[in-house]
């Protein structure tokens, strides 16, 4: 199902505020909440007392300071989301939605990696004020929230505010679980790896991207020279402290050759990892601009990816595949699939209409609509219950 | 197609080939190629020319065997500090196991038994002496000193003689034992090493209740089995198989292992004793040599063998199982397993046998008839022949702080380490090998041996050649070891 995040488009009705502003969004007109926007679908009366209205219809009677009328993309909006609404460029940008599993908080675009693969490139310059309102986002985020994601660019570059984003989430949300991407590096500093494990957060895991077993092919599919080495150092830091630690493997062109050595590499030498999870690309940042040389079709890796799940599984690696429909993997790797996609930007074909297993499958990204893989098939009710998986 | 024009090439990110080597040994594969294994039993096998180019600094970045030296940590960049970390790291994870200290635990039940087997290392009595029973005295201390193990898998292991001739001991120990886990909350284990001939019903309910197996012997078809098995009145072989039947339908298919044991009689008929073990329902063999101790080394019916003639039954047996396998049925063969293991498994094995430092009292014990404690099975079987090396002490006047700390099995533990002895130390098997003190004092009269003159070495090299030249040339055949561990 795809949502759209943001947009332009908010019609005011009447006066508005002048500076953007975030807030959490209630469908209840009673009590009167200061600092909520309240959502009106019908042609109930704004009550008067909250901080903005989005509304669905215009109506007679309103003269409600910030009431916006909501395009329809971006009708979902309801209980519990939270949203920055900036009211001179008229634009909405969703930053938590409470019913949605996939969560995450943008904390800084700048990036000390070059990824060739990158779906967020990196941008330069301070971007601090996504800090702050990352912290805005987690008091007004839900408490049921099962997982918030962190990420960037590079989260760990904020050295001490990452860690007061980690203590403000372990306070407000205790029951939430975080998961942190980063590249790991700046872990290498042990006193940054110390200070996080010191947030003692009991649910947090930090998931780490490791490209290859040979440090200059990882260093290149970074474009970073001693980034292997840093990454390594930094997954050793942290997990001598106890730190829950995921390694990510993206699947592409430039990777795809090394993946059952990369598999073997951490039989051997991590197998204190928490997590392993084997990606595949999403073809969107620089991933669309270099799609031409990586762009590799799940079927062309099968064997590859077989050999790396089979080394992994023996060694007793706790393992997922991700972002890979599941008529597209080998048998033998389809019981690690899991359901990844963030819900925002998941995709199906019409294939898949027909298919038995679509509620399980991960289905494709948005983003690779254009690219129709090869070898796309449904599955059959009699072919889903013969093979007799079921999760 | 290539990157975008704002991404540097991979030519860029090349390694420098100024490279520093990280501690290995080397030697022979074959006649063409050498193996380099590291500490932790990482290899690489290598050309002449590459080992030459490799130990010179030479070797250049991107070749198939740089990267295969680079990323098992046989050489690093400089600079490159967390190769050194993950080879520490490794290396502790290796080692680990040492400090849960004594795992398995033998217990000689009896020395009785109803059969007279040739290579019998056991000096078996008749069944009607009655004083070679461990008594419940006896039992209990060994027990107070099984729960001094720090180990947190704990496994019990019944001997003989014929360990059923004294269930009532059997009985108690496992009662016993699991009254004192209540508190100790171990992991605890009971095998029972059996004939079978005389297991009742009543044993196997007992069996049952308190998840005991059973672990039995099967030579192979039934006149080779027999021939060397002899028991008063009956088919050893008839009384085993039916054994295993019984045990199965009360127990369950892999409640009871069979092993066998090779003598020159077994030598040429290696196959038939596979096939025996299929037509049975095994999913297990261990192809096992024999060990000069005890009733094989008095008597004049059994002729040593050597280790050249032991080696081509284990590579016949070996091809045999592999193709059974390739065909669809699963058969592991064990001792190939244990050494597939230490090459390929972060913490090695706890086999007994191939441990350095060596595995008398830090992997097992063994608690005697009489009440004597010894630091193995094999030291037991050569305090039998007059020679008491390997005694620790006795339950009743020795504590288990005295046994433990003896100089005796200190220094030995210590003088016999393969790291720290000669042509050990240097040989790149070492990883895969273990130091076997009780052997080399029965056929060299020194525990460290001159392995020149070791039939234990000669056999083992040749064993780990045979099994990495497979790994490397045979797909098939790795794809099917690859999956016994």
């Amino acid at each position: 199902m795809l949502v759209q995040l943001s947009g332009r488009g908010l019609r005011p009705v009447g006066r508005t505020s002048a500076s953007p502003f975030i807030a959490r969004i209630t469908e209840q007109p009673n009590p009167v909440m200061r600092e909520h926007i309240l959502r009106v679908r019908g042609e109930d009366e704004l009550p008067e007392g909250f901080r903005a209205y989005l509304i669905d219809e215009a109506s007679v009677a309103l003269c409600r300071c910030d009431t916006y009328i909501l395009p329809p993309a971006l009708r979902y909006l309801g209980e519990g989301d939270v949203v920055r609404i900036e009211p001179l460029r008229r634009a909405l940008h969703t930053l938590y939605r409470r019913r949605s599993r996939h969560n995450t908080l943008l904390v800084t675009e700048r990036c000390d990696n070059y990824c060739t693969m990158c779906s967020q490139p990196p941008k330069e310059g301070d971007d601090s004020w996504l800090i702050d309102e990352a912290l805005q986002v987690i008091d007004l985020i839900s408490p049921e929230t099962a997982e918030v994601g962190i990420t960037g660019g590079e989260p760990a570059l904020l050295g001490e505010r990452l860690v007061e984003i980690l203590i403000r989430l372990r306070e407000r949300l205790p029951s939430t679980d975080v998961h942190v991407l980063s590249n790991g590096r700046r872990f290498s500093d042990e006193r940054l790896a110390a200070l996080v494990a010191g947030v003692e957060h009991a649910r947090l895991m930090i998931g780490i991207p490791l490209y290859s077993d040979l440090p200059e092919h990882h260093d290149f599919v970074v474009q970073a020279k001693g980034a292997f080495e840093e990454t390594v150092r930094g997954i050793l830091n942290l997990k001598r402290r106890g730190v829950r630690v995921e390694l990510r493997f993206v699947i592409h062109r430039d990777t795809a050759e090394r993946l059952p050595a990369f598999a073997e590499f951490v039989a051997r030498n991590l197998l204190f990892v928490d997590h392993v999870a084997l990606m595949g690309l999403e073809p969107t940042g620089f991933a669309k601009t270099n799609l031409g040389a990586l762009w590799m079709e799940p079927s062309e890796y099968g064997a590859e990816l077989s050999r790396a799940v089979r080394t992994l599984v023996r060694a007793g690696a706790p393992l997922s595949v991700y972002n890979h429909a599941l008529c597209l993997l080998p048998e033998e790797v389809r019981p690690f699939a899991r359901q990844s996609i963030s819900d925002w930007k998941n995709a199906y074909f019409e294939e898949c209409d027909s298919c038995a297993r679509r509620a399980e499958c991960s289905g494709f990204f948005a983003s690779a609509a254009t690219k129709r893989p090869k070898g796309m098939t449904a599955f059959a009710c009699a072919q889903a219950a013969l093979t007799g998986e079921s999760r | 197609m290539t990157l975008s024009a704002h991404f540097r090439p991979r030519s860029e990110f090349a390694a420098s080939g100024q490279y520093r080597l990280l501690p290995f040994r080397f030697g022979r594969l074959d006649d063409k190629r050498y193996v380099a294994t590291n500490d932790v039993g990482e290899y690489v096998v290598l050309s002449e020319g590459d080992l030459h180019a490799f130990i010179e600094r030479r070797l250049a970045p991107g070749s198939a065997t740089y990267n295969a030296l680079k990323v098992k940590h046989f050489l690093m960049d400089e600079g490159a500090r967390s190769a050194v970390d993950l080879l520490a790291l490794k290396y502790r994870t290796r080692l680990e196991p040492l400090s849960e200290f004594t795992g398995l635990h033998i217990f000689v039940v009896t020395l009785r038994c109803d059969h007279s087997c040739h290579y019998c290392q056991v000096s078996r009595q008749t069944e009607d002496r009655q004083h070679y029973d461990m008594s419940a005295e006896h039992a209990e201390k060994a027990l107070a000193m099984v729960f001094r193990s720090p180990a947190r898998d704990l496994k019990i292991e019944f001997q003989g003689g014929e360990p059923l001739l004294n269930f009532e001991c059997i009985r108690y120990i496992v009662v016993r034992a699991e009254a004192m886990n209540a508190v100790a909350g171990k992991n605890l284990q009971f095998v029972i090493a059996t004939n079978l001939s005389r297991l009742t019903d009543d044993m196997l309910d007992f069996c049952k209740a308190h998840r005991v197996v059973l672990s039995t012997s099967l030579d192979g078809p039934a006149e080779l089995h027999d021939a060397q098995r002899p028991v008063r009145g009956g088919s050893s072989h008839a009384l085993t198989l039916d054994g295993i039947q019984r045990v199965r339908r009360a127990l369950g298919h892999d409640a009871v292992a069979a092993l066998m044991t090779t003598t020159p009689r077994s030598l040429s008929r290696v196959v038939e004793i596979i096939d025996e073990y299929v037509r049975n329902g095994f999913h297990s063999i261990f192809l096992r040599p024999v060990s000069p101790y005890g009733f094989a080394v008095r008597s004049s019916l059994m002729r040593k063998y050597s280790a050249d003639d032991w080696l081509r039954f284990y590579k016949a047996g070996l091809a045999r199982i592999l193709e059974i396998n390739q065909a669809g049925f699963r058969l592991r063969e064990e001792f190939t397993t244990i050494l597939l293991q230490k090459i390929f498994s972060p913490a090695g094995t706890l086999y007994v046998d191939l441990q350095s430092p060596a595995g008398i009292g830090v992997a097992a014990l063994v608690y005697n008839y009489d009440g004597a404690v010894y630091a193995s099975d094999e030291g037991r079987m050569l305090a039998e022949m007059g020679d008491q090396s390997f005694r620790l002490g006795h339950v009743d006047c020795d504590t288990y702080d005295d046994m433990m700390t003896a100089d005796a099995l200190v220094s030995t533990l210590d003088s016999t380490m393969l790291e720290g002895v000669p042509m050990c130390s240097e040989c790149p098997f070492l990883p895969y090998c273990g130091s076997d003190p009780v052997y080399h004092r029965v056929t060299q009269g020194d525990m460290i041996g001159h392995k020149a003159l070791s039939e234990h070495c000669r056999r083992q090299m040749a064993v780990l050649r045979h099994l990495l030249s497979l790994l490397e040339d045979d797909a098939a055949a790795r794809e099917t070891l690859m999956g016994w561990m």
